[in-house]
């Protein structure tokens, strides 16, 4: 599918074609039935810290994670919920209780059965004490009973509906209770040689090298999956990574693992090419944080004047090579239940910025400068490295004189979250498929310099946006909390603390004889389960 | 008489164990020097490894910062964990990093043999080729020979290393496809013995020419000043009044007083063999301890640089012993001194 299809569909005619086009791909692809066998080389990048995803949320775990454990639930390609290692979930009226009924003849990967005892142990153990996200979603469960092996029963005090948006192998993977208990479980030697119920057995992991996993002969999926090895292999260097894909030697690379530049090059080699789906359930945004303690920026009219002055159209088609899409607000336009398309807007407007800033008393001095800013940026990569670049010539015209201040990832998330000295930056978070779980976070004023990377950055406070975000964490009626979180969007969009500009587009670069590989909206963080080869003898 | 042999061959062996004694003093000073500023200077970087850790989870509690703090140790005062580093450090003991999930000690053996392998053939390499290289061009001084190698040997030289190493990729693997792209063995080939030594040297090849490459550069030209110069001395003149033949007036007369420098510079580039290969590691996925000590340092993991940092110290206290050593064989003159 080409860039071009993707960066049109949200037309409706765009989507339209998009779906033909979809549809087409799915004739083919269901015409042949898929082989068994060949190994799967894929780019780990960076290297995993830790292979449980239970245990750490960062991107390199979960795309590796999730073939070695099974969610309890999976998604589709809409967002919808299918089967995982429940065969059923329940969440009754008010939104205060959880019935899963559990697959039943599941095997942990050395034999011992999968029951109810594993997710009750996982969810008081480790999702309530060391998960990130799920210490807050699951805050609320106190009591959690098991009637029998396949029934898990959880009690919620308040009304919890995000909780299903994170029962996937990502969001809630469920641990091998009778490997943990008792044990030190951030330190349990398991965390780097897994136990899982997945379609891939662990078998090694070379650090600094490569990850090995095998088929697992008796997964309850029969049949499946049909690759005999997958091989993570770690490639630090990004023109390495290119040659790696180039050559053939690697056939499956996910979160846009080589620059825009050279992807659309190697979309033309017959050998590869690049999917953009697959990414939704993250609904990733960028954004230009700006700090409202600074004295120029604490005045909106000058935080509206900034946003005004960048080119977001111009900026994608630059920096990005056309992967992403103007954003408007934090949350994505891709999840279209909590989109808001009424926020006020601000489109691109040299004019009027330059009004604004006038009005604020920031008149321009003899050499045209009004005053001088730093822009930092996450360093995670040469995009962003550009993007400062981008918007320094931006502010410029404006008026404001920016300096590019570069520095190692641990020293900017102190700068930012803990000392907060900094007066605008270029950031970006995943807002996930509900956007009480990524979105609030970096509007919720309790986090406020507390050195918590990636959660309240600009030091906005406002009571009302609080009040909010809490209502809508506290309803058990979807419909309620959907009005909540749109007012939520308009509010900040109001208040313009933080500028989203970009709903990013990752894109993977993936072989072209590799057939089925997005079975739905995480496969970002999803399994090998369903990949296969047209002809597996070429890659033995 | 023998009384008196007995006597000074006693003095002489008190001598040289004081000398020994004196040199272990040393290392130990060394060290311990290396691991106090080094403990200090690198706490001064803001951040820490729960940070990065939390900052990578994209999310993050402060209960779960708090855990990690407690779990990696680092919610203790400053003089607390370095008494505890120390302590350790009396034991031959690296540390534990929480990150990696292993001991400091079996990390460092885990990425050492790749290193030394790396450099070592490298360094071989570049030795070889160099003292040839500019051996040839001192001998043609100011002609064509001498004009193509200085030139190459410049050219060598100015290139950035990233960028040799991915256009020799592009051409040798991605283009012919006779090399590997990357990595130290194929993966999972269940290669065994004689076999697999060859899959290891297949991939051996790229990034160790790319890294002798750039010593090459300096080798040459180190090596054709040095040898310009000792022929301009009168021993060499003297020699070849007395009708020594050529290639013996080259190998005792003129390359072993024109080695001393270059050994000298020998050994301070091995001395930084430990660090010395990052950026050839980062482009050929070369799984070696330049990599991890620039991952540690990123990810702020202190023990394991702290780790890289000592077991470097004292491979360079080593390597100037050998230097030493070597040019004192070399030139009796220098033990005189």
């Amino acid at each position: 599918m080409s860039i071009q299809i993707k960066t049109s569909a949200w037309g409706k005619l765009g989507r339209s074609v998009m779906i033909v086009a979809l549809l087409a791909q799915g004739l083919i692809a269901h015409a042949q039935t898929p082989k068994r066998g060949g190994t799967l080389t894929v780019i780990a990048q960076p290297e995993p810290v830790i292979l449980t995803a239970a245990l750490s949320t960062s991107s390199p775990t979960g795309t590796f994670s999730t073939n070695v454990f099974d969610g309890l639930i999976e998604y589709d390609n809409d967002f919808h919920l299918k089967p995982g290692l429940a065969e059923k979930w329940d969440l009754s009226k008010d939104g205060k209780t959880l019935t899963l009924n559990l697959r039943h003849g599941v095997k942990w990967h050395d034999g011992k059965p999968f029951t109810s005892a594993d997710v009750k142990w996982t969810l008081e153990n480790v999702w309530k004490k060391y998960h990130p996200r799920n210490q807050a979603l699951f805050a609320n469960a106190n009591q959690v009973d098991t009637p029998d092996d396949y029934t898990v029963i959880i009690h919620f005090t308040k009304p919890s509906l995000a909780v299903l948006s994170s029962l996937n192998s990502n969001g809630a993977q469920v641990l091998p209770k009778h490997l943990y208990e008792g044990t030190d479980i951030l330190n349990n030697p398991y965390n780097n040689k897994p136990v899982g119920t997945g379609p891939f057995i662990f078998k090694q992991w070379v650090k600094g090298n490569y990850i090995l996993l095998e088929r697992n002969p008796d997964y309850w999926d029969k049949g499946k999956p049909y690759l005999d090895k997958v091989i993570y292999r770690v490639i630090p260097d990004g023109g390495a990574r290119t040659a790696a894909l180039e050559k053939g030697d690697v056939q499956y690379a996910s979160l846009s693992p080589v620059p825009a530049r050279d992807a659309q090059r190697l979309a033309k080699l017959p050998g590869l090419r690049i999917q953009t789906k697959g990414y939704e359930w993250l609904s990733p945004w960028l954004f230009l944080d700006t700090n409202v303690d600074r004295p120029y920026l604490k005045d909106v009219k000058v935080r509206e004047a900034l946003y005004r002055a960048i080119d977001r159209d111009a900026y994608i088609r630059v920096v990005w090579s056309g992967f992403g899409k103007a954003a408007v607000s934090p949350v994505v336009s891709t999840l279209t239940e909590f989109f808001e398309p009424n926020v006020p807007k601000y489109p691109y407007d040299v004019k009027q910025a330059n009004a604004l800033l006038d009005a604020a008393g920031y008149k321009a001095g003899p050499d045209g400068t009004r005053f001088k800013i730093v822009i930092d940026y996450l360093p995670y990569g040469d995009e962003f490295r550009r993007s400062a670049e981008f918007i320094k010539q931006a502010f410029k015209k404006v008026g404001v004189d920016a300096e590019i201040r570069n520095q190692d990832v641990p020293t900017y998330t102190h700068r930012i979250y803990g000392d907060r000295d900094y007066d605008v930056t270029i950031q970006w978070y995943a807002g996930f498929s509900d956007p009480q779980v990524g979105v609030t976070r970096n509007y919720l004023s309790d986090s406020i310099g507390k050195n918590i990377p990636f959660s309240n950055g600009p030091g906005y406070r406002n009571a009302k946006v609080d009040q909010l975000i809490r209502d809508a964490q506290g309803s058990g009626d979807q419909a309620e909390r959907v009005k909540l979180f749109k007012e939520f969007q308009r509010q900040v969009q109001t208040d313009l603390p933080s500028l989203p500009l970009l709903e990013m587009h990752f894109f993977t670069i993936e072989a072209s004889d590799l057939h089925d590989t997005v079975s739905g909206v995480d496969q970002v963080y999803g399994s090998f389960k369903n990949f296969w080869y047209t002809d597996p003898s070429k890659h033995e | 008489m023998s009384d008196s042999q007995a006597t000074h061959a006693s003095r002489f062996q008190a001598l040289i164990a004081s000398r020994w004694l004196k040199k272990l003093w040393q290392l130990a000073g060394v060290v311990l020097g290396v691991a106090v500023v080094n403990f200090f200077l690198l706490r001064l970087a803001p951040g820490d490894a729960v940070q990065v850790i939390a900052g990578e989870a994209g999310s993050a509690s402060p209960e779960y910062i708090a855990a990690l703090r407690q779990q990696f140790g680092l919610d203790q005062p400053l003089y607390i964990q370095f008494a505890k580093y120390l302590g350790h450090l009396a034991q031959f003991d690296l540390g534990y990093s929480y990150r990696q999930g292993m001991s400091v000690a079996h990390l460092i053996g885990t990425r050492l043999p790749a290193t030394l392998l790396l450099m070592g053939s490298a360094v071989l390499l570049a030795a070889v080729i160099g003292v040839t290289l500019g051996a040839l061009a001192a001998y043609h001084a100011g002609r064509f020979i001498d004009v193509v190698v200085s030139t190459l040997a410049l050219l060598c030289f100015a290139t950035p290393l990233f960028w040799v190493g991915m256009m020799l990729v592009v051409v040798f693997s991605v283009w012919l496809d006779w090399l590997p792209v990357d990595g130290m063995a194929t993966v999972s080939s269940g290669l065994t013995g004689l076999r697999y030594a060859a899959d290891v040297l297949h991939h051996l090849v790229l990034p160790s020419v790319t890294l002798a490459l750039f010593y090459v550069a300096i080798y040459t030209r180190l090596i054709r000043a040095s040898v310009i110069d000792v022929r301009r001395q009168a021993y060499v003149r003297t020699a070849v009044a007395r009708g020594v033949r050529p290639a013996r007036l080259f190998r005792v007369h003129v390359l072993r007083n024109a080695l001393i420098p270059f050994i000298t510079m020998l050994g301070m580039q091995i001395g930084s063999i430990i660090g010395g290969a990052v950026v050839v590691e980062t482009v050929f996925s070369w799984p070696g301890l330049g990599r991890l000590a620039f991952d540690a340092l990123v990810q702020r993991d202190l023990n394991v640089l702290l780790g890289i940092l000592l077991c470097s110290s004292i491979l360079v206290v080593l390597v100037n012993w050998a230097t030493d050593f070597v040019n004192r064989r070399l030139d009796p003159r220098i033990a005189k001194d």
